[in-house]
């Protein structure tokens, strides 16, 4: 009948199933969706691009881009050296530290921002080590850098963890044989190997921290040009019904979503022809 | 000449050799421990302890004596109501999108499964900003609605609709993965035997994928009682009657009521330590771990 369409096969729900799923799909996400598409299209260019291009937004894109961009940064880099210590090494609270990873999917965003607003401030268990150093970390910039950094830590480390399972010990242990130097192994074999995985992890802890809300905004401070992220502003206009207004820096974070699930699903596609290429 | 018994006989006294385990593999080992640990000491075990600590400041007293207040009891209840909404429904989407995804080859498969992540790369704002924009006063529906005397923004239909957004792909995302794994044939070989698709579901899928289910069920159920940003644009915050628990903890650290605010994070802080623990026994159990 729609042979075409689908596979045949003998098993049954298909029209059921995939139907449901659309109309569910379309009635919570595709619709709204079009509702904020719509709403952004009557405004007319100029005022989009006056919108847009107001100071106070792009100041907010900087420090959103910023922040998120540093953020994603650190976690490749700790993600990677914390993926390694849980799959290479063998030590005592290595299972609790595995399963921990995955808190910040699972703790509430408004938890994490007022703990660690709690932790960083200057009287804070850490941030009065801080502060003698002039450092302050709650309500600054770099607040927000880390909180971004606790929400996409598990990124990086999940989607390292596997593929450091996956490089070949025998081939490490062939290399250093003939001579390669330690570090010869670690760009040569290892690093290639999990390169795509560790862009795909930036990429996922990028595009989470782009329009994380909840546990910035109590760390943020929320001062207007200096300390103020994007998904801030859209509250704020939503507050003075300015819909438009909130429409279109919503559908500017819309495009950018789109555009980070698209560069997901290509690094992970380029990571899977890395390892048919090398044989697997 | 070394046929490949004799190569993996090499590899293993190569690794047994003297040598290996030299200073600088230690220091590296060290060094390596050390930095994750200090890392996830300050960025995620510090706050973890200080939800409990500054919770508990005051005694054990005046912790459960915040629990009496009746604005913080109604958020926990409007909590509770709006999961027990939103999951059952996550369920069965989430059943359904996996059936059809998993055991079909179908064109478009690809973009159906992107559209499902959507909500997970969207900003939470944005989750909440387009239910405003449809069912708000200047809405596509707005008028209507006020019309026909129903709110659904600033009330609770909102809440649910803007959590049901943002909680959807969980389960989903755990069936897809663990049914395209198991693969077909005891489903084929169920409905060559005369079995009814229901029949099939229920005695052959449902056991198979039931762990992993579970956990989706979980974390889409942890998820849901935590959301912030997309609950939070559509709620209007009335005190006791449209604020959840993670606005309630909002409302009350504003007050400068730390150790009130700290309490009800405690719950939730409870409530995700549950759910990585089940997330744990369910990948013990299967032997299947998630990407």
């Amino acid at each position: 009948m729609n042979g075409t369409f689908r596979t045949p096969s003998i098993l049954p729900g298909f029209g059921l199933t995939l139907g449901f799923s659309t109309f569910f799909l379309s009635a919570i996400v595709l619709i709204p969706l079009a509702a904020l598409v719509t709403k952004t299209a009557t405004m007319g260019w100029d005022d989009l691009v006056r919108v847009l291009t107001e100071p106070r937004a792009v100041a907010s894109y900087k420090l959103s881009f910023g922040a998120a961009l540093l953020a994603a940064t650190l976690n490749s880099v700790f993600g990677f050296i914390i993926a390694w210590t849980l799959t290479r090494y063998e030590f005592p609270g290595r299972k609790l530290i595995d399963a921990l990873i995955d808190m910040p999917f699972a703790l509430p965003t408004a938890v994490s921002g007022i703990a660690l607003t709690a932790v960083f401030a200057e009287n804070g268990w850490i941030g009065q080590y801080l502060a003698p150093y002039g450092i302050k970390v709650a309500y600054t910039w770099i607040g927000i850098v880390v909180a971004l950094t606790l929400i996409g830590l598990p990124f990086v480390v999940r989607s390292v963890q596997p593929a450091l399972m996956e490089v070949q010990r025998d081939l490490e242990d062939a290399a250093e044989t003939l001579g390669a130097a330690r570090f010869t192994v670690f760009r040569r074999i290892i690093l290639p190997t999990v390169a795509p995985a560790i862009a795909t992890g930036f990429t996922m802890a990028f595009a989470r921290a782009v329009g994380e809300y909840g546990s910035v905004i109590f760390i943020a401070g929320n001062l207007p040009m200096k300390t103020e992220i994007t998904p801030l502003l859209i509250v704020i206009k939503l507050e003075q019904f300015d819909y438009a207004g909130a429409a279109a820096l919503g559908f500017a974070m819309l495009v950018l979503s789109f555009v980070m699930l698209l560069s997901i699903n290509l690094l992970q596609t380029w990571g899977r022809r890395r390892q048919v290429v090398a044989g697997r | 000449m070394a046929g490949p018994g004799n190569s993996q006989e090499l590899l293993a006294e190569i690794a047994s050799r003297p040598g290996r385990d030299t200073v600088v593999s230690f220091v590296v080992k060290a060094a390596f421990i050390t930095t994750s640990l200090l890392f996830l000491a300050a960025l995620l075990f510090a706050p973890l302890i200080t939800v409990f600590a500054t919770a508990l400041e005051k005694g054990f007293e005046i912790y459960f004596n915040s629990f009496k207040d009746s604005d913080t009891l109604a958020a926990i209840r409007l909590t509770l109501t709006v999961a027990a909404i939103v999951v059952p429904v996550n369920v069965v989407f989430g059943i359904a999108a996996a059936w059809s995804i998993a055991k079909f080859e179908f064109k478009g498969k690809s973009f159906l499964i992107t559209m499902i992540d959507l909500p997970i790369a969207v900003s939470p704002v944005i989750s909440g900003l387009i239910y405003v924009l449809l069912f708000g006063m200047q809405g596509w529906f707005g008028l209507w609605l006020q019309e026909h005397d129903i709110s659904i923004i600033f009330a609770v239909p909102g809440i649910v609709l803007a959590t049901m957004f943002v909680t959807f792909p969980y389960v989903a995302r755990e069936l897809i993965p663990l049914m395209q794994q198991l693969g077909n044939d005891e489903e084929e070989a169920a409905i060559t035997l005369g079995a009814g698709g229901l029949m099939t579901f229920f005695h052959v899928t449902l056991p198979k994928i039931r762990w992993g289910l579970l956990y989706g069920v979980i974390l889409s159920n942890a998820r849901a009682m935590g959301e912030f940003g997309a609950v939070s644009v559509v709620s209007g915050h009335v005190r006791g009657v449209t604020t959840t628990m993670p606005l309630h903890i909002e409302i009350l650290y504003q007050e400068y009521n730390f150790v009130g605010a700290f309490a009800v994070a405690s719950l939730l802080t409870l409530l995700a330590v549950v759910t990585l623990i089940i997330k744990t026994l369910v990948e013990w159990r299967t032997g299947y771990k998630r990407k």
